[in-house]
């Protein structure tokens, strides 16, 4: 069984974000980057399913510029077996990533693909879903816990009222939450023979899907400073505020 | 105390931007294959997360809590065995170490970055791989294949740990006067008996097994220096198949109570008749402990420099957020009761002497770790002989240097929070305390101030100070007039500094006490110059950028900072090389 990742290269967690002074986006120059921390889980997990014997090889994907080949050498590290690189210059949305993975998908017959559940930088957390839809595939978004074994997937995720456990058949897709596991720290030895190992780069063009953008961003802001708290003088006042002000009760 | 963030942009800056070491790597043919830029880059990237995470949170409590003995056993403090263990399984502790026995090849430019980190994570906490680095370093080139294949594997991965067994009660920098008895064995083994004092890492938790490195006398020594021996004495033996055997004849007999590093172990070691194995001929101990000290010193150079970095971290983020007084001048933060105290001329006056010491030492231990990795993989002969003897000459500097450089900077940065320096949670008075000791252990920096002054410079004749002398020449003599504001006053401290040391190769030659008395003063003049080099390459490799990016206009100001305000100590510092050993010596004993 081949288990297909993808990977988004994003703003470091670690980073302060500051936008660009036209209000156009965020501003990424010499800031630094990392590979997004759900995807990170991601590998892990698929890493973990390999060593548990239960996947043949583990493949990472990342849709970008040249750049993207970083993301793809960390996934490496962590214990990929190989990368593919769909390279392109466009500004890439969550329909046009989860078509250029479904080709990739395709051509390389996976059977599993792990997703990180969103991308820390836009927050839109479409493409697992957006890619199964668009493979026929059933998913499991969320997972805090996966087993796997004989063509079965059982994913727990946690939801408001407890944790929910699916089963599907594979080929399946999974998206990944937090809790799901703890990633390793790349090993050095690993460091050294991700550099070693198959990177292969796709041109987007090749695919034959259409990726051209669809959605136009108007404005990034500030979020609104939070305002410092006030001193109730007694729980009437409180409840007041509650319903009246905050209008949550 | 804000969270040790690894300084990744000026590791990668001083190595790719200001000497090219990636270019450096593919001439050199036993590196080409290991290691490349973005290699390197992993590598950084990958430290920097592991001592970031995993060990630098375990720094406060961990100095807290101490290390404790218990009836021959030394525990360490809270989650040090779980980090040691990430640590050790992410093949970190044999970064450096030789690969045809499991080590991972890498070169020492690399190596000190990612000592760096972990020293500034924490300095009780990098001793631990530090001394097993440097226990390898040792067998590695002194022992025979036999031991080599039975110990290297298991340190390189952090199984087992190494020691330096080297001090005893009466013999700290004379080490010619040790007692330790090596006794012959029909088996070619040795029995060694003997008391260490002050050895890190002697005893601990941390891993299964520890293998220590003893300078010990065998029987009709010569006397003094040339009648020590090296051997290595593991605390459980090693059976044939290399699993552990029996426990051996050498114990903890206590740990010490003492001012920083406290969660290193600082054990009083007992050999009573051990087994151990010569390494290295006979009575050559010493020279086998020193070729590999040029490694471990730059080591507490950088240790030095971690404890710097980590503190202008956390003053840096005070000084923007206290607020304190106003400016003179204009009001900034108007909204406020008051402007934050990084307004005010002295506290910008300390955190960039910092800063200045901090990068200019960054720059110079890398500098130094490029001339060891010349030295030891350079196939041209010339080459590698003349890297062999900057390090030689730059080394004792490296030590001394940069770990004074430490001591001044973590005040600054205890100052910079004014009370609550002085106040332990916040983390700078610690730093204080524990860089203190890298001062003083791994040679003082006294003795480094003799070495560098009698053996390498006078010692050279010198010889070994032309090559540097050299270097910078040609660079000034190179470099265009755009550079002129700093290679104007580099010309003129390479000239005070050349003129110091022709002045005191005459005088030594009349009186041996000027080299004693000359020492201290004239290792920091060429530090200080030393660091006006690495400021004037540093900031060649910014001009023309600073209006792109803020990094390279912030080097460029401090560049501009330490040539104005920190440089011209050589002039004071000189004058009191000159002023010689007369006036050392107008007291006797009793008048004290
Ligand atoms: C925390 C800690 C950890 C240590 N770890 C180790 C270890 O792992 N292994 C190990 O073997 N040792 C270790 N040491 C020992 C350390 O290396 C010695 O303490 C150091 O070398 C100084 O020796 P000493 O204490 O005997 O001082 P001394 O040699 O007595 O020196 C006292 C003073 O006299 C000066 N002095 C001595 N001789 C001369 C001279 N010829 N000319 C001018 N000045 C001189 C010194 O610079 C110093 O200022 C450690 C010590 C400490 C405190």
């Amino acid at each position: 069984m081949k288990i297909l990742v993808p990977v988004k290269r994003v703003i470091d967690p670690n980073v302060k974000v500051r936008l660009k002074n036209d209000g156009s986006g965020v501003d990424l120059d010499n800031v630094k980057m990392s590979i997004n921390p759900f995807d990170e889980i991601a590998v892990e997990e698929a890493v973990r399913l390999k060593e548990a014997g239960e996947a043949s090889e583990v493949i990472a994907v990342s849709c970008g510029g040249h750049v993207c080949q970083e993301t793809l050498r960390s996934a490496l590290a962590l214990g990929a077996d190989r990368a593919i690189q769909v390279e392109t210059d466009c500004d890439l949305q969550p329909l046009a990533v989860a078509k250029l993975l479904k080709a990739v998908v395709i051509s390389e017959s996976a059977s599993l693909v792990i997703c990180g559940k969103q991308a820390i930088d836009d927050d839109a957390g479409q493409v697992g879903q957006m890619l199964a839809a668009l493979l026929g595939w059933p998913q499991a978004t969320f997972a805090s816990n996966v087993a796997i074994s004989e063509g079965l997937a059982k994913v727990m995720r946690e939801i408001d009222d407890g944790v929910e456990t699916l089963e599907m058949r594979l080929p399946a897709l999974i998206t990944t939450d937090l809790r799901l596991n703890e990633p390793r720290y790349a090993s050095l030895p690993n460091i050294m023979k991700a550099k070693k190992k198959p990177l292969e780069v796709v041109a987007a063009a090749d695919l034959g899907v259409d990726i051209s953008p669809r959605l136009t961003v108007l404005k990034v802001t500030e979020p609104a400073t939070r305002k410092a708290g006030i001193l109730v003088e007694d729980v009437t006042q409180l409840l007041d505020k509650l319903k009246n002000e905050a209008k949550v009760i | 105390m804000v969270d040790y963030q690894a300084p990744l942009r000026d590791m990668r800056f001083v190595l790719n931007e200001v000497f090219s070491v990636p270019r450096l790597w593919q001439t050199l043919q036993l590196l080409s294959d290991t290691v490349d830029e973005q290699t390197a880059e992993a590598i950084l990237e990958e430290a920097a997360k592991i001592t970031g995470n995993c060990i630098a949170p375990l720094n406060r409590m961990s100095d807290e809590e101490g290390c404790r003995w218990n009836d021959g056993m030394v525990l360490t403090p809270v989650g040090f065995r779980k980090a040691y263990q990430t640590y050790a399984e992410g093949g970190w502790v044999g970064v450096g170490g030789d690969p045809a026995y499991g080590g991972l090849g890498m070169p020492k430019a690399i190596s000190a970055q990612v000592e760096e980190m972990m020293h500034a994570s924490s300095l009780s906490f990098g001793l631990y791989p530090m001394l097993t680095a440097g226990a390898c370093l040792a067998i590695n080139t002194h022992a025979s294949e036999e031991l080599k294949q039975k110990y290297l594997p298991n340190m390189y991965a952090g199984t087992w740990a190494g020691s330096m067994c080297l001090t005893e009660a009466h013999a700290g920098s004379d080490l010619g006067t040790i007692r330790s008895r090596a006794e012959p064995q029909v088996d070619g083994s040795y029995e060694i008996s003997g008391t260490k004092i002050f050895i890190t890492g002697g005893e601990h938790d941390l891993t299964e097994n520890i293998i220590h490195l003893v300078l010990a006398k065998l029987p009709n020594a010569p006397a003094g220096s040339k009648g020590i021996s090296l051997f290595l004495v593991p605390k459980f033996l090693v059976n044939a198949d290399g699993s552990l055997g029996e426990r051996n004849t050498v114990s903890c007999g206590s740990i010490e109570d003492k001012m920083g590093i406290k969660a290193s172990a600082t054990c009083v070691m007992h050999f009573d008749g051990a087994t151990g194995w010569l390494v290295g001929e006979a009575n050559k101990g010493l020279a086998a402990m020193f070729t590999m000290m040029n490694y471990e010193r730059l080591g507490v150079g950088i240790q030095g420099l971690a404890a710097g970095e980590r503190s202008y971290q956390n003053a840096v983020a005070y000084a923007r957020e206290r607020l304190q007084g106003r400016a003179p001048g204009n009001l900034v933060a108007k909204d406020e009761i008051a402007d934050p105290i990084i307004v005010h001329p002295d506290v910008r006056r300390m955190l960039l002497t910092m800063k200045a010491l901090n990068e200019g030492g960054r720059a110079f231990s890398s500098y130094v770790a490029i001339q060891l990795d010349a030295a030891k993989f350079s196939e041209d002969p010339v080459v590698s002989k003349r890297a062999e003897e900057l390090v030689a000459i730059l080394t004792p500097v490296a030590k001394a240097f940069l770990t004074d450089m430490g001591l001044e900077t973590t005040i600054h940065g205890q100052q910079v929070l004014g009370g609550h320096g002085f106040i332990r949670e916040w983390g700078q008075e610690q730093l204080v305390r524990d860089v203190r000791i890298t001062q003083i252990y791994e040679g003082t920096n006294g003795i480094q101030a003799l070495d560098l002054v009698a053996r390498k410079v006078i010692g050279s004749d010198g010889a070994f100070y032309q090559h540097f002398a050299e270097e910078i020449i040609m660079f000034i003599d190179s470099s265009g007039s755009s550079l002129s504001e700093f290679t104007v006053p580099l010309k003129e401290a390479i000239a005070n500094l050349e003129n110091l040391t022709a002045d005191l190769l005459e005088r030594a030659k009349a009186d041996a006490n000027e080299i004693g008395a000359a020492s201290v003063e004239y290792l920091h003049v060429f530090g200080y110059t030393a660091y006006a080099y690495m400021w004037a390459l540093m900031a060649k490799a910014s001009l023309g950028k600073e209006s792109q990016d803020e990094f390279y206009a912030s080097k460029l100001g401090t560049a501009r900072f330490y040539f104005a305000r920190l440089l011209p100590r050589i002039y004071s510092l000189s004058a009191s090389v000159k002023a010689g050993s007369e006036t050392l010596y107008l007291l006797n004993a009793e008048q004290f």
